[in-house]
């Protein structure tokens, strides 16, 4: 057996080339360099273009371009960089352009610190559109989710022509470790469906599938894309029920396929009344904290979220019926939190959460569980 | 083709606005150049010009405000047979002024026209870029406190290879928009126009006051000689040509077997520019070798060459969770600033850590084993400090062997910076 040693960035990049992604467009900002720095080496030999934008606003313009003309697209930021993607988020989400979008989170508010983790942008993730219409947000936990995240991520983006986010945090971005890459067990690689047949309809889904089958800019085929509120046609229009119809589209697409974008890892134990719930780099220290309660004779069970929007409440719900208490950690002062409390309104539900640009330790959290 | 127009969206256009003009050249100079509509697409953004990609049966991507070159640039460099048509107002020059001067200076084969019509028509006719100061417009006195921008002075500065001023009445039009596009690069034309429903209600604008204006600025006729040079995309091509070898991941294979591998926990304490990182690079080279589980953790802050770099590795047999240090193996002490990071960290420490300190560097108190070592006494540099100190860890088999540092720096480095490594090494441990 041979290992690899690497950092989530690298990972994140080697699972974009590994689904199939041939452009990346970003800008530099920590700690979500080095994946640009690595497209940078990965693309060319594979006859991919790696562009550098002379902003974030521009690098997801170039990403959005090069997704219309068919490219898979892989962009990577950090929160101050979400913040100036907005705009064009919002358009990738309206008009169903597919995009994978790394986040590697640090220490918010605004610039805040550049060399310092924290999983600032949860919520900013799925809201920080002007559509409110939902988004598949994936948070991996070490470089290897990184990798297979990644791939996933790439595989929704396509299906659901929407923009995809991995919501990495610096302190796995930033950390290298041992990955056994020969123990990944690829997803089969997703290809945007083309369309084929006559009178081509932009934004014309088929009767029972979420997403239009798509033509690139460019093709024999004459193409429209507008961020404008538009019908099937791709023209913008004012009336309601054409919008109304678009709309409840775009929210259901992904709405429907909660259970099927749902991602998670888990570790049930007997005799406990009590489950952890974490995502992300934090659950690392969840899982030392688990062991080490077990071994004292006070086992609890562990859920590690792996897909946090859409929120997937069915397995959520399923997987705390069993349990009075429900205990959750997070990176930050409280986000994800709100939407467990909403789903699970029979349990007691303890959060700790900490946002100082340090890691939550296994002694803080066995304490939290401890502390009933 | 007889026209691109598309009957069934009819041109919207205020009556009188030079936008209709333009719309009906643009169509002349398809026609002309005998484009093929399939690849030729028409970027937009918002404002009346914005509107241009609906009327034109093309292929079109309207986008948001100012932003239409970006759009643009990643179309052009994945389908470089595409024919990249952008068209602007003013308003979108003044918000997406920095993709202008990005794609000025990059060459990249896309058109631009901007449609300088004085000020945001849609919106109610306030002040943009390129407002006279002197105008009446929808913005109080805004304007008069500003001064208007020559949009292809600033093109021709960040260096367009092709930049062309004309009236957007100019009998010649088609004429001058088919010389832009068949030019090979980034083309800027931009058009003086009248806005009908804003501009002119307080502003005194013709045709041919248009044409005194334009005769009174510097003239801007189409190739900029001393700007001429390969287009971008041809030369991205051909640089990135020589980029043929995809780095694989490094797979490290287990060669030692070591006798009951417990968890290490390993800090090296130091300063930006001791190639801390790299120290503790190779710790983990050589744990890999070993066929365990590592993780390096660093901290450093964003200045580069000074303040603390700190450096945490983990090495176990199992997988490894918490990458933070719960109860350090090895600390190695090598500037005063490393240390003050983690200084909280020496007071629960027993004499089963062991700590290697540099002669210079003062610790807190501690109940762990401490060594000195007298850097400057082995003429050891400061840059190679944590290298040495990982031979004098391995020299009493800390973590790691003297044979695990050395396949481990015969992995990182090529023969030339392993020699030097091992010299620096010897030094340490002689």
């Amino acid at each position: 057996m041979a290992l690899s040693f690497m950092e989530g960035n690298e990972a994140i990049a080697r699972g974009a080339i590994a689904a199939g992604c041939s452009f990346f467009a970003g800008y530099p900002i920590t700690p979500a360099t080095t994946i640009f720095a690595n497209m940078l080496k990965f693309l060319p030999p594979k006859k991919g273009i790696c562009l550098q934008g002379e902003d974030e606003i521009a690098s997801m313009g170039y990403c959005i371009g090069a997704s219309m003309a068919g490219r898979k697209v892989l962009t990577a930021t950090s929160g101050p960089g979400i913040s100036l993607y907005s705009e064009q988020i919002s358009f990738a989400i309206g008009s169903e352009i597919p995009l994978v979008i790394a986040d590697v989170q640090r220490l918010g508010p605004s610039t805040g610190s550049a060399t310092r983790g924290a999983d600032s942008d949860i919520q900013f993730l799925q809201w920080g559109s002007s559509s409110g219409l939902p988004v598949i947000v994936l948070a991996p936990k070490d470089a290897l989710d990184c990798y297979l995240l990644t791939i996933h991520a790439f595989n929704f983006a396509e299906e659901f022509r929407c923009p995809v986010f991995i919501a990495s945090n610096k302190e796995i971005g930033m950390t290298k470790e041992s990955v056994d890459l020969d123990s990944v067990i690829h997803p089969d690689i997703v290809e945007r469906t083309k369309f084929e047949g006559e009178n081509f309809i932009p934004f014309m889904a088929k009767s029972g599938e979420s997403a239009p089958h798509f033509l690139p800019i460019g093709d024999e085929t004459l193409v429209r894309q507008t961020s404008s509120t538009h019908g099937p046609d791709g023209y913008i229009t004012t009336d309601p029920d054409v919008i109304t119809a678009t709309q409840d589209r775009l929210r259901n697409k992904i709405l429907a396929a909660e259970e099927r974008i749902t991602l998670f890892e888990e570790d049930l134990r007997d005799n406990t009344d009590t489950i952890i719930i974490s995502y992300g780099v934090t659950s690392r220290g969840v899982t030392d904290a688990a062991d080490s309660l077990a071994k004292k004779g006070k086992p609890v069970s562990t859920l590690t979220l792996k897909t946090l929007w859409p929120v997937p409440e069915k397995m959520i719900v399923e997987k705390c019926r069993p349990y009075k208490r429900v205990v959750v950690i997070e990176m930050n002062l409280g986000q994800y939190e709100r939407e467990l409390r909403r789903l699970l309104p029979d349990k007691i539900v303890d959060f700790y959460g900490q946002m100082n640009g340090k890691l939550i330790t296994p002694g803080k959290i066995m304490e939290v569980v401890e502390n009933e | 083709m007889n026209s691109f127009l598309n009957k069934e969206r009819p041109l919207v256009f205020c009556p009188g606005c030079t936008h209709e003009k333009i719309t009906r050249e643009l169509d002349k100079t398809f026609i002309q150049l005998e484009l093929e509509a399939n690849n030729t697409v028409i970027v937009t953004d918002i404002g009346c010009s914005g509107l241009f990609d609906t009327f034109f049966n093309t292929h079109a991507l309207h986008g948001l405000h100012g932003r239409a070159l970006t759009y643009a640039t990643g179309l052009k460099m994945s389908n470089p047979e595409l024919n990249v048509i952008v068209t602007m107002g003013d308003g979108g020059l003044g918000i997406g002024g920095a993709h202008v001067l990005s794609a000025c200076r990059r060459n990249l084969d896309l058109t631009l026209i901007v449609l300088n019509n004085f000020n945001f028509g849609m919106t109610g006719g306030q002040y943009s870029a390129t407002t006279p100061s002197d105008a009446v417009v929808g913005s109080e006195f805004l304007n008069r406190a500003e001064v208007p921008i020559d949009i292809c002075a600033i093109a021709k500065s960040a260096g367009a290879t092709y930049v062309k001023r004309c009236s957007g009445h100019d009998k010649n039009l088609s004429d001058i928009l088919s010389d832009a596009i068949r030019h090979k690069g980034f083309s800027i034309v931009e058009t003086l126009g009248i806005c009908t429903g804003r501009f002119t209600k307080q502003n005194k604008i013709t045709p041919k006051i248009i044409e005194e204006k334009i005769e009174k600025l510097p003239l801007m006729d189409g190739v900029v000689e001393t700007n001429t040079r390969e287009e971008y995309g041809s030369l991205y091509g051909k640089l990135a040509a020589e980029k043929t070898k995809f780095p694989e991941a490094i797979r490290i294979e287990k060669k030692f077997d070591l006798k009951d591998p417990k968890r290490e926990e390993i800090v090296i304490l130091g300063s930006a520019g001791m190639r801390i990182v790299t120290a503790g690079d190779i710790v983990c080279y050589a744990g890999l070798l070993a066929g365990l589980n590592v993780s390096q953790k660093n901290d450093y802050n964003i200045t580069v060459l000074r303040g603390q770099s700190v450096s945490e590795m983990i090495i176990s047999p199992h997988k490894i969770g918490y990458a933070g240090i719960h109860s350090p193996t090895v600390i190695v002490a090598l500037s005063a600033e490393g240390v003050v990071r983690r200084k909280e960290m020496f007071k629960d420490l027993g004499n089963e850590t062991f700590i290697l300190k540099a002669a210079d560097v003062d610790i807190p108190e501690t109940s762990a084993t401490v060594v000195e070592l007298d850097f400057k006494d082995k003429g050891i540099k400061k840059h190679d400090r944590a290298l040495a100190s990982l031979g004098v860890i391995a020299q009493l088999e800390k973590v790691l062997t003297l044979d695990m540092l050395q396949s481990a720096l015969k992995l990182r480095f090529k023969k030339s910076v392993f020699d030097m490594a091992w010299e620096t090494i010897e030094k340490a441990i002689h």
